[in-house]
């Protein structure tokens, strides 16, 4: 063969395997979602938002899990966020290029990807051995501090994309820097920082290890912040690996919800970022 | 009047003063929340580290009952899960970044793009059932008694496919990791092939290079930091991952030479048996375990933010 072929032949055989890794990667998503949804639906019913996890052996829904895993993710983003929004807010607006800024953001970035056990195991140290007992407060902590790092994230890149201009024109009228952010950059990074909130919601709503060993988990319905309460994952962990047909259908079914819900806000998140003028309007 | 405007004035003054405070105080949350992570950690895991000192780390052991305990099963089975991961997921990655960036018509670049993001935002726990009732019958069946007629036989190689075909195991857990952390692998590669300036790009084809050759000679040596940053990423993902090896990994404490064989990784320990552990020096020797993690992870997380400093991180927003 030829050079030229040889080159010609290796460039199509090279592109080739790419768009097979790509389909690779489409097929596990396919496969993921199909397998959900086949074993997920047929356990979809009235009961399941009604009725609490059952005993072994008997029928019964997840209504005492899922009023726990929005409980406990609510609390964790309204401990969260105002955490977040305002860090982000210092390193967006006061101390953009301090040093300690760019200590913060580089600690934040490795909060970002750092594995959610350890978080667990933190907040197991800090909150569940002083209570004495695992609770529901103690789980929503553990979501706080992973939601922190994504909202400290997305508020400063939406605020960065404030134009300086705005800034500026309200500074010219004499308002402080307080002013400024919250009546002018606020406002006009509004929805993104939204975005961010829900990035951050979608991203704690599935998180099981950290709630093993912090909000535990219930059988019955409890709506005391200070005691375990039952939420989706831990449920999902244990009906799954139960030798019971009935919770290993509603372990399905539990997973069913949570995906969908996850990605619908994934979804919404993007499509709400791909709307904002300078967002990712590359893509 | 005056006395009124003096008023909103000093309002403002304050105003400001709390709001800058109040910032810089949830600046310094952040970076008080890892040094408090590290510090907890590491006194939760004080008696056990104390008790067994170095040895912790080169003992296989880990028997409740008579109270010893070492952390070479879990240290073993983190770092060859992860190690099988990224050897899946770097290539597939890569290939899947090169098809966004180069090969994909416009109008599907959005949707697949999309698709493998949302692939990174399934929950791990999802990973962990359908590797464990989907995955792992499909390997017991077919592939692991291939492999074990066909590889187990070779020299050398061989030993890492020989045993009986459980299903679920360390080779099983590595696939989950692979299907796991290959979004986010290719999407940081995708978003740092796409700093690439086109003259550059430009000037291959010009000179004739083939779409191959323009990918391999000029867009990997220029994007050379960013996807070792973006692998690292990756890797600190599969390295501390919980819930889907937890699954499918069969927690035995045992270091085997068969990739075939159950075995344990760090977090599935810490998963399975910290709320069984009953006695001060498990719990104490289940934290210490959350030390190793975090030391490993923390180590090749901050090299991997490090990489990717540079870039724009704007371009990274989703990762």
């Amino acid at each position: 063969m030829s050079r030229r072929r040889v080159r010609k032949v290796g460039n199509a055989v090279a592109l080739l395997l790419s768009a097979v890794a790509t389909l690779i990667g489409l097929a596990c998503l396919g496969a993921i979602l199909w397998t959900l949804i086949s074993r997920g639906v047929s356990g979809l019913s009235i009961a399941l938002f009604t009725q609490m996890t059952p005993p072994p052996g008997s029928q019964g829904g997840l209504l005492n899990a899922i009023y726990g895993s929005v409980v406990m993710t609510v609390v964790g983003i309204l401990i969260g966020a105002p955490v977040g929004i305002l860090a982000g807010t210092y390193l967006a607006e006061y101390g953009s290029a301090s040093r300690l800024s760019s200590i913060v953001r580089f600690v934040n970035d490795v909060l970002l990807s750092a594995p959610s056990i350890i978080v667990g195991l933190f907040v197991y140290e800090v909150l569940v051995l002083r209570m004495g007992h695992f609770s529901a407060i103690a789980g929503a902590v553990a979501l706080a501090i992973i939601a922190i790092p994504v909202t400290v994230r997305t508020t400063e890149d939406m605020l960065r994309l404030v134009p300086q201009g705005m800034k500026d024109a309200s500074t010219a009228l004499g308002a402080y820097p307080w002013r400024t952010i919250t009546s002018i950059a606020y406002p006009a990074a509004r929805s993104g920082i939204v975005t961010g909130l829900l990035l951050a919601v979608a991203r704690v709503s599935g998180e099981t290890a950290p709630l093993l060993f912090t909000a535990l988990n219930n059988q019955f319905w409890s709506k005391d912040l200070g005691a375990p309460m039952a939420n989706l994952p831990v449920v999902i962990f244990q009906f799954a690996l139960s030798p019971y047909k009935d919770w290993q259908q509603l372990a399905w079914s539990g997973a069913l919800l949570i995906t969908f819900a996850i990605l619908v806000l994934s979804v919404i998140a993007r499509l709400i970022v791909s709307a904002l003028p300078g967002g990712k309007a590359r893509r | 009047m005056a006395g009124v405007d003096a008023k909103r004035a000093a309002r403002q003054r304050s105003g400001e003063r709390y709001f800058h405070t109040a910032t810089l105080a949830a600046a310094l949350i952040v970076l008080a929340l890892l040094g408090g992570v590290a510090v907890s950690l590491v006194h939760g895991a004080w008696p056990a580290l104390s008790h067994f000192r170095l040895g912790f780390l080169t003992r296989e052991v880990w028997n409740p009952v008579t109270d010893q305990f070492g952390a070479l099963a879990p240290i073993y089975g983190t770092l060859m899960t992860s190690l099988l991961a990224m050897l899946l997921a770097v290539p597939i990655g890569f290939g899947v970044a090169v098809f966004l960036t180069e090969l994909c018509p416009g109008w599907l670049r959005r949707p697949v793009g999309t698709a493998i993001e949302l692939l990174a935002a399934v929950p791990s726990i999802i990973f962990g059932i359908w590797g464990l009732f989907v995955l792992a019958p499909i390997l017991q069946r077919h592939v692991q008694p291939w492999l074990i007629e066909h590889a187990g036989v070779l020299p050398g190689i061989g030993r890492l496919f020989q045993g009986p075909p459980f299903g679920i195991g360390v080779l099983t857990a590595g696939l989950v990791l692979a299907i796991m952390v290959l979004p986010f692998i290719a999407a940081v590669m995708r978003d740092v092939f796409e700093t690439v300036p086109d003259v550059l790009k430009e000037s291959g084809y010009a000179l004739g290079a083939t779409t191959w050759e323009v990918i391999w000679q000029v867009i990997v040596p220029y994007s050379r930091v960013g996807m070792v940053g973006g692998i690292m990423l990756g890797l600190g993902r599969a390295l501390g991952e919980t819930m889907a090896v937890t699954f499918v990994i069969g927690n035995a404490h045992r270091v085997s030479a068969s990739l075939l064989a159950p075995g344990t990784t760090i977090s599935a320990s810490i998963a399975n048996e910290f709320t069984e552990a009953v006695g001060d020096l498990y719990t104490s020797s289940l934290i210490a375990l959350g030390v190793l993690l975090f030391l490993i992870t923390f180590t090749v997380i901050a090299l991997a933010r490090f990489l990717l400093l540079r870039l724009d991180r704007r371009a990274l927003s989703n990762v």
